[in-house]
């Protein structure tokens, strides 16, 4: 089942028009404010009807504007969790989640209830109300609420964007878990690298109402044209890495393509592979081996593309090994070390901190 | 303090035309808030004009023309009588005095109750599946209720007191149109008649208190029920 859009809508001088597809797995839609994310999202929930045309999920057509089809909210089978939660008040949370079952078409399952509560952890919360709830706790009731309406496509309008860190960390680990059990494309919109970088199987980054950049996570995240769209300070790239195992004194061994790494604070098994975030800034160039470091986490590197930005600063995105990692220099450091495409050097990788907390489903995102 | 027969029917009438008088009205009272608090339409600032205007009207005028709407050969009132329904100077008229008095109180504090209802829950429930009618029933009317009873409330009370639209549609006809303030109005029209007013007053005294008490006890029930006590 794939989400097809191509819809234009004009609202308070402002232009939206995107084409775009979204397959199984996580798609994230990424863009700073006012660049027509959540305009988007209500639009394939049919909160909001475009000026012009189509939005189909699989075979079923939700929106023509050139045939007049408009498929009412109700019927769309869109799931939506919103960023402020929107619980109703007036039901405890069991009713809460319960709240669509009645419009699907066998009812109530009673399995995947259970199963679904034991998953978000909401075991302990079903008896009371939402006022009584606390941010990552509502959050978690309006997952469920969403997934058991039995939606065929969920969207989640920055379903964390109201939490603070701390709640922000209590929550992840459930939204993983459910990607890693939902059958349907999930549609999550942020403008939190962060969040992305960890969720993300594809990407779709807006800007001004357009699709600027769009593919896999590991593609975007690593183009150098990228960086401006995504923020100097959180571009970087992504890559899988394997648990070799853990030392004693706290450092874990971590396998990539492109060589061997240690890092603190992984808590995955050994064999299972986890994915990281290597952000552009944290990554330093060397023609010549490095010797005497702080660091042990040198890569051997072939430098594939350089794009220079208005700024001091270039992009610079290198091959290691099968993966691609970006790194971020000034424009004087490219000069002076000649670097083009081609040429080999290595790559220092700074390991400064790791999110606490361990991931299901295999996936442990790092800030290298 | 004893009443007289005739005490008691004019305090068991004014509360039977009161509880109709709501009744009847409630349901026309909640669609017209809705449509006045979530609906754009032509008109609309005229309609709620309209729906406020007894509350503006002299007393007498608004019985007045309800006189002249629904008495026997009023453009309404012939047509009800063909059909065997007379409300003219009956205690179904004063009921309809009453409801026409309060309406504008009602549709007021539902209105605002609806208002206060944030629509992006009425979202959540469409995106969950839940058509119009089932968005109201299950997220709007509960969170509506603290409103409703507020609405019921003033709308009781204002027909429980009503008196110039009543006197003036239905007259003052022991037992079968005098309500509680039009039996205070006929003790006070003939000598000797002060004792039976302030039994009378007295009377509505208490019955206003016991409302109002009643209708305490109800709205902290309902609040806690929709959880915002």
């Amino acid at each position: 089942m794939s989400l097809n859009v191509d819809i234009r809508h004009a609202f308070d001088g402002f232009k939206l028009h995107v084409t775009c597809t979204a397959g199984s797995g996580v798609t994230a839609i990424f863009g700073p404010s006012g660049s027509g994310k959540s305009t988007l999202v209500n639009a394939i929930a049919g909160l909001l009807t475009p000026d012009e045309g189509r939005i189909s999920l699989g075979e079923e057509v939700l929106f023509d504007q050139a045939q007049a089809v408009h498929i009412a909210p109700a019927k769309r089978r869109v799931g939506y969790v919103f960023q402020d939660g929107r619980l109703f008040p007036h039901m405890s949370v069991r009713d809460n989640i319960r709240f669509g079952a009645r419009y699907t078409s066998g009812g109530l399952d009673q399995a995947e209830e259970t199963r679904l509560v034991e998953l978000l952890g909401l075991e302990t919360l079903l008896t009371r109300r939402p006022g009584t709830l606390s941010g990552g706790e509502k959050q978690r009731v309006a997952l469920a609420r969403a997934w058991l309406s039995q939606p065929r496509l969920l969207l989640m309008d920055e379903p964390l964007a109201a939490l603070d860190e701390p709640r922000k960390d209590e929550i992840f680990p459930y939204l993983e878990r459910l990607r890693d059990v939902a059958q349907v494309p999930i549609i999550y919109v942020s403008h939190n690298l962060a969040e992305v970088a960890r969720l993300a199987d594809d990407l779709i980054v807006l800007q001004s109402g357009k699709v600027a950049l769009s593919g896999t996570a590991e593609t975007v995240l690593s183009d150098p044209k990228a960086l401006p769209l995504l923020g100097v300070r959180e571009a970087g790239a992504i890559l899988p890495a394997r648990v070799i195992g853990h030392d004693a004194d706290g450092l874990s061994r971590l396998a990539l393509s492109g060589g061997e790494i240690v890092l603190p604070g992984v808590s995955a098994a050994p064999g299972t592979t986890i994915r990281l975030r290597v952000l552009a800034q944290d990554v330093l160039l060397s023609r010549d081996p490095p010797r005497g470091l702080s660091s042990h986490n040198v890569l051997p590197v072939t430098v594939e593309t350089l794009h220079r930005g208005a700024g001091p600063g270039v992009a610079v995105r290198l091959r290691a090994g099968e993966d691609v990692l970006l790194a971020r220099i000034t424009a004087r450091a490219a000069e002076e070390m000649e670097l083009a495409p081609g040429a080999q050097c290595h790559a220092i990788l700074n390991a400064t901190a790791v999110p606490r907390g361990s991931i299901g489903g295999g996936a442990m995102p790092l800030k290298i | 303090m004893s009443l007289t027969a005739a005490e008691w029917a004019a305090l068991s009438l004014s509360l039977k035309v009161s509880f109709w008088a709501v009744l009847i009205s409630l349901p026309f009272a909640i669609a017209m808030a809705w449509l006045l608090a979530r609906r754009d339409f032509p008109g609309k600032s005229l309609l709620s004009a309209l729906v406020h205007l007894p509350l503006v009207l002299p007393p007498v005028v608004t019985g007045y023309l309800l006189l002249l709407t629904f008495g026997k050969t009023g453009a309404v009132g012939a047509w009800l009588n063909e059909i065997g329904i007379v409300l003219a100077f009956r205690w179904t008229g004063a009921a309809l005095a009453a409801a026409i008095m309060g309406f504008p109180l009602m549709v007021r504090a539902i209105r605002l109750a609806i208002e206060s209802v944030d629509p992006k829950l009425e979202e959540a429930a469409e995106t969950l599946g839940a058509g119009r009618a089932a968005r109201f029933t299950r997220i709007t009317l509960p969170l509506v209720a603290p409103g409703i009873l507020a609405g019921v409330v003033l709308g009781f009370a204002k027909a429980m007191g009503e008196f110039g639209a009543t006197i003036t549609f239905v007259a003052n006809i022991p037992g079968e149109t005098q309500t509680l303030p039009s039996a205070i109005y006929a003790f006070l029209q003939v000598p000797g008649g002060e004792e039976g007013a302030i039994r009378l007053t007295l009377l509505a005294v208490g019955v206003a208190i016991g409302a109002v008490l009643i209708s305490e006890w109800l709205a902290r029930r309902v609040s806690q029920r929709i959880g915002r006590a």
